[in-house]
């Protein structure tokens, strides 16, 4: 089997002790949360971190407490997020399609929103990517995707991370330092290797997601059984009757960050979700996917489709039945 | 002295290793671990193709933990499955893939063994790589291999059965197609691993996930140079073959060195990615199928050519290349026949026998460009297909046997089951069904290696206990081979399958069999049971029937007793065996089975005669959506003529998993290959081999499957049990490209059938144009002169012809 490199393990029982060692550690630590991302990577040697931090035994990571918004803790695992009562539907929808139930079980919130960025040249094993004389994001000086970029584009995979933006959420971040309290969209850089806008030694440990917002999230990927998004669409309205207050478009699988599409969020406001409002914002929508050649499936057909998956959420949001294209899509009941 | 009823085989019945399998208890090649084991891990090449100048080893030899490091010179001899294409060495010193192994490190754990291996220094000089077959036909320097037919043609034949042209130029109408099946690999849930040390005697134990013990312990008897006697090879329970594990592997040979180096237990356990590279997958083929048809929907002729991608070896090239056109003419009368197929060398892991073995390939072209001809004499695709379905016991053009066939009922049942006559061409836009058929071998007529000894053996031994024990080399994959054991010697001797215990796949003690290969075990196996369980038998009887002063013929052998009609009480089984013992001594019998010989006498014509051919017919459901392209199989339903079915429950496990891995090709599946920008890299990678990123379906992607099992009992059979394991699989590709076209009206012709080649067609379609995904041209191959036959129609002997007789022949004819 593929061996994991050696490291250390630390297995702090706070915040601020976790904080500490990572202030202490420098880069060369890392945290791990449920480990399904890190753990495959280290073995790929994608990431070597000679500390591992982890935040399993940090029971203030598990916290729920809901007021105007819903805070939830960054260690709680993406079934309790599915299965809590709370949690916005365009967020539940995202966590229930991430991955198998047992990673879910494993797998947090918190790794969720970190994870790394994804390509189709980097997701392959230390001897693949030897084979390619590795790429710019690890060990290399090319981008085996786009030959003349200086910028590593592989593709943000994150599912929660479209929805929770959408739904206007933010995050803290807790360092030794002190702790801040950032939207969520400004988390995210859109580089392929510098992906997050957290330092090093800081903790992402709640994420607080304001109430009040209708809300979808459509994932598109090959198989629903357990396949990496290859375009996320997350819309969250605020309706009044049938007239849109407020209106927020994320995309995910579309860059090396998930972004807000703000022109359709601008364009929505004010208007009935008629067929043709719809055809509008779609239109928009899609402008704005502009997926490279790194991920599963034929260029050609993502670019096709992204109009088409922008229309199922906002026709759910309508009020459209949609369970039958869902079914087909999602396999399962979300 | 035959029983009314059979009872065991056709009940329902728990397999009989079932509780080890669901408890875990079950060991597989790498559960096994013994005291002092090393650990073995290879070092690939990461070029695709290069040669190995130098290795430098001393930094790992003396790396703590380290205990041998091993190269192309610890190897001088070459191995192969097949004996036209012996070209593998263990470990090599030409690289002709990325993932070809060229060292081997044996150290303590498999972590220094993996860490030692970057402490090789290996030198490579690369050589220009060729990625595809049409780059191979242009590309004779440099030569993957020394051997072959010409510069990277690794095979090449052309065999004419009739006048093919004339008959062509006769016919109403001629289709002339072009498709191309991808290639895809067997993809099984345990990844090989082996285990070699040397046994109390002193000989060599290779303990080993194969398909093939007895092949492995011949190649393993030549790389070693050391007699096969001193050689002991057990095949572990597999977790899932499927072809892939029939090839003799390098890290076979090379744990097995190891140990004989060393003296002591040495494991090696591949990684998923390196199971990709083992490969020995489905050839990606590109068919060109030139077919005549008269208006009523006959079929005079057929000229097939195929071109495959081999990859860097030979594996089971040969008898693959034979197998892209040799059971074509199979299925539907097809008086004349022309097959001309190519086979190229490419810098890719090698391709082999994956289920179906070849015939999946020129399959979903013929039964595609069946729909088209239905389509074009505005014929029903089912009626077309049953006016022309191949007479039982029949010769083919090819001089294939096709022996009993069921082939009618499978389609009517699949028909009728389905509700076809009211949803073919009559469903809402967007939902449509397919059709199509196919048929397998149930074994091949003749072994790998040439010899006339039999196929397969099996020992019975009895005791006073009542328990049977029964011997055989067959391996059990999981398609369940160990209860079709049980099953029949315990159907003969009339006792529960609890009673008989299985060894098998055991080269140290039990009789040879071939391997799990080619759908032949249960008939050969079967056959060969049949044969001991009724020696033993008749010892009981002749026991038996002394005590009871009856005549041996009369006594019958059910529900664990030996009785005589006119008394049911009789003796208990146990008795009985009990009796013969105190009247024979030890009570034991062999069985064993070769094919008949087959009716083609022309060089070549060893590839395609079965004993028996197994028939399926299927029709898929989808539904696609116009905007998206997104395709959805609600149902599938198909018939398979099973001659007999031994356990239900295992026959339809064996239909169901091939409607899967079907419908995985005929979806997604592909071992698909990069090559980076040539002016920057050289690189030649596979696309994706991992888990993940290797699409195919899963159970939640699974559509429901209703499985009719057509009974018409084959003579030569055990219970006229004929194969289930590949045949199923065969329709479902060409199925589902037929049910598009219905659905939505557009053809793709090209495996896998995936949602972006759908929305190309229906934009080609909405643009006016003509409304076809697939391949644009068929690259000029050099094939050689036909073998030329004269067919079984036309008077033919079966051998190949000069071309005075030729011309009489058709003359004769005409
Ligand atoms: C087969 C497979 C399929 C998958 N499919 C999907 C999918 O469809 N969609 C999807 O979104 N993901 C998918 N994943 C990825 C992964 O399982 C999930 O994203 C999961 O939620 C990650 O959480 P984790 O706790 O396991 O993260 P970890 O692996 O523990 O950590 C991931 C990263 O986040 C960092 N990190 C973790 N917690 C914190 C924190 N509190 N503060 C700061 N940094 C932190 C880690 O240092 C690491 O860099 C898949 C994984 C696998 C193996
Ligand atoms: S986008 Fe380019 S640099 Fe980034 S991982 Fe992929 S190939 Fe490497």
């Amino acid at each position: 089997m593929l061996r994991l490199p050696w490291f250390d393990y630390r297995a702090p029982r706070t915040v601020a002790e976790a904080a500490k060692i990572l202030a202490g550690e420098g880069p060369q630590a890392m945290l791990i949360a449920g480990g399904t991302d890190l753990l495959p990577n280290m073995k790929r040697r994608h990431q070597t971190p000679k500390v591992l931090v982890s935040l399993r035994g940090i029971s203030s990571l598990k916290g729920i407490s809901n007021g105007s918004a819903v805070n939830f803790g960054s260690g709680l695992s993406l079934t309790e997020i599915v299965q809590h009562g709370k949690t916005p539907v365009a967020l539940r929808q995202a966590a229930a399609q991430v991955a198998t139930p047992h990673l879910r079980n494993v797998g947090t919130l918190g790794g969720n929103l970190c994870l790394d960025t994804r390509c189709t040249y980097y997701n392959q094993n230390y001897e693949w990517r030897q084979a390619i004389d590795f790429c710019l994001k690890k060990d290399g000086d090319t981008c085996w995707v786009a030959t003349a970029s200086k910028r590593c584009v592989a593709v943000s995979s994150t599912d929660t991370a479209p929805a929770l933006i959408a739904l206007g959420a933010s995050v803290v971040l807790v360092s030794s330092s002190g702790s801040r309290e950032v939207k969520l969209e400004d988390l995210y850089r859109n580089d392929g290797i510098e992906y997050l806008s957290r330092k090093p030694d800081e903790v992402l440990t709640e994420v607080k997601i304001p109430s009040g917002w209708k809300s979808t999230y459509w994932k598109l990927r090959r198989r629903g059984s357990f396949d990496f998004p290859i375009l996320g669409v997350a819309v969250a309205l605020k309706m009044q009757g049938d007239v849109i207050e407020g209106a927020r478009v994320a995309l995910g699988a579309a860059a090396s960050r998930p972004f807000l599409v703000d022109k359709a969020g601008e364009y929505l406001k004010g208007k009935k979700l008629t067929d043709d409002v719809i055809a509008e914002a779609c239109a928009m929508i899609a402008s704005r996917a502009k997926p490279m050649d790194n991920t599963d499936m034929d260029l050609y057909w993502r670019k096709e489709v992204a109009d088409d998956f922008a229309g199922y959420a906002l026709r759910e949001l309508r009020g459209d039945d949609m369970r039958e294209t869902r079914l087909r899509i999602a396999r399962y009941a979300v | 002295m035959n029983k009314k009823h059979l009872e065991v085989v056709g009940k329902p019945r728990r397999r009989v290793d079932a509780r080890a399998k669901v408890t875990g208890a079950l060991r597989f090649a790498d559960d096994l671990s013994l005291p002092r084991m090393l650990h073995c891990k290879l070092l690939r090449s990461p070029h695709p193709h290069a040669m190995v100048v130098s290795i430098d080893t001393a930094k790992a030899e003396r790396h703590p933990g380290v205990h041998l490091v091993l190269t192309k010179k610890d190897f001088p001899v070459p191995f192969g499955i097949m004996p036209v294409a012996v070209d593998e060495f263990p470990l090599t010193d030409h690289a002709r893939h990325v993932g070809d192994p060229v060292a081997a490190v044996v150290a303590m754990d498999e972590q220094t063994a993996d860490f030692a291996l970057g402490l090789l220094e290996v030198k490579y000089e690369k050589l220009k790589t060729i990625s595809d077959p049409e780059e191979a036909l242009n590309s004779p320097e440099p030569r993957i291999h020394e051997y072959g037919e010409q510069g990277n043609i690794h095979r090449n034949q052309s065999y004419e059965f009739g006048d093919v042209d004339e008959a062509l130029a006769k016919s109403d109408h001629v289709f002339e197609d072009l498709f191309f099946y991808q290639g895809n690999t067997h993809l099984p849930m345990e990844q090989q691993a082996t285990l070699a040390n040397l046994e109390g005697d002193g000989k060599l134990l290779v303990t080993s996930s194969t398909q093939n013990p007895h092949y492995l312990h011949r190649q393993l008897a030549r790389v070693l140079q050391i007699p096969e006697a001193r050689i002991r090879v057990i095949a572990t329970p597999n977790g899932g073959g499927f072809g892939g594990k029939c090839d003799p592997a390098n890290h076979e040979m090379v744990v097995a060195k190891a140990a004989l180096v060393l003296g002591r237990p040495v494991k090696i356990g591949l990684t998923r990615e390196e199971v990709f590279y083992q490969h020995r997958g489905r050839h990606p083929v590109l068919m060109k199928m030139r077919t005549g048809v008269t208006k009523d929907g006959k079929l005079p002729a057929m000229h097939l050519q195929t071109l495959l991608d081999g990859g860097g070896y030979g594996s089971h090239g040969p008898a693959s290349t034979f197998y892209t056109g040799v059971l074509t003419p199979v299925t539907y009368e097809l008086p004349r026949f022309k097959f001309e197929a190519c086979r190229t060398f490419t810098n890719k892991p090698a391709c082999g026998p994956k289920r179906g073995h070849g015939t999946p390939q020129p399959r979903f072209g013929q039964e595609v460009q069946l729909d088209k001809i239905a389509e074009k004499l505005r014929m029903d695709p089912a009626e077309l297909r049953l006016g022309m379905v191949t007479k039982a016991n029949s010769l083919t053009a090819n001089w294939l046997n096709v022996g009993s066939t069921a082939l009618v009922q499978c389609i009517n049942e699949v028909v009728a089951r389905s509700d076809w006559k009211n949803k073919f061409g009559k469903m809402k836009e967007g939902r449509g069904v397919g059709l199509a058929c196919s048929t397998y071998m149930c074994g091949a007529g003749l072994p790998i290696y040439w010899n006339k000894l039999p196929h397969s053996g099996v020992q019975l031994l009895l005791d006073r206990s009542g328990q049977v024990t029964v011997y055989c080399g067959a391996t059990e994959i999981g398609q369940g081979s160990d209860d079709v054991l049980a099953t029949i010697v315990a159907e003969v001797l009339g006792i529960d399958t609890g009673l008989v215990r299985c060894v098998t796949g055991d080269t140290g003690i039990t009789p040879v069999d071939l391997g799990s290969y080619s759908s032949r075990v249960t008939i050969m196996m079967g056959n060969a049971a049949v044969q001991a369980a009724e020696r033993v038998r008749a010892q009981l009887a002749d026991a038996v029937a002394e005590k009871l002063e009856v005549l041996p013929d009369h006594l019958i052998f059910s529900g664990g007793k030996v009785f005589h009609p006119a008394n049911a009480d009789g003796i208990s089984f146990r008795e009985a065996v009990e009796m013969a013992e105190g009247k024979f001594g030890t009570i034991g019998a062999v069985g064993s089975y070769s094919p008949p010989r087959p009716p083609g006498r022309y060089k070549g014509s060893g590839v395609g005669p079965s004993p028996a051919y197994s028939f399926s017919a299927c029709v898929v459901e989808v539904e696609v959506d116009p905007n998206t392209g997104w395709i959805e199989v609600p149902k599938i339903w198909i018939a398979h003529d099973i001659g007999r079915t031994l356990n239900p429950v295992l026959a339809r496990g064996q239909v169901i998993g091939g409607v899967y891995m079907g419908l995985s090709e005929a979806l997604m599946e592909e071992q698909a290959f990069r090559r980076l920008p040539e002016k920057l890299s050289s690189a030649l990678v596979h696309k994706m081999p991992s888990m993940l990123e290797y699409k195919s379906l899963t159970a939640l992607d699974m559509p429901d499957v209703d499985v009719a099992l057509i009974e018409d009992p084959d003579p030569n059979c055990p219970f006229g049990a004929k194969e289930v394991g590949q045949g199923p699989l065969l329709p479902v590709m060409p199925a589902l490209a037929n049910a598009i076209f219905d659905a939505v009206g557009v053809r793709v012709d090209e495996i896998p059938v995936t949602p972006d080649k759908v929305l190309r067609a229906l934009e080609l379609k909405s643009k006016g144009l003509t409304p076809r995904v697939g391949p644009d041209h068929f690259p000029s191959v050099p094939y050689p002169e036909p073998v030329y036959v004269i067919t079984p129609e036309e008077g033919g002997d079966g051998k190949e012809s000069k071309k005075e007789e030729r011309k009489r022949a058709s003359a004769a004819v005409v």
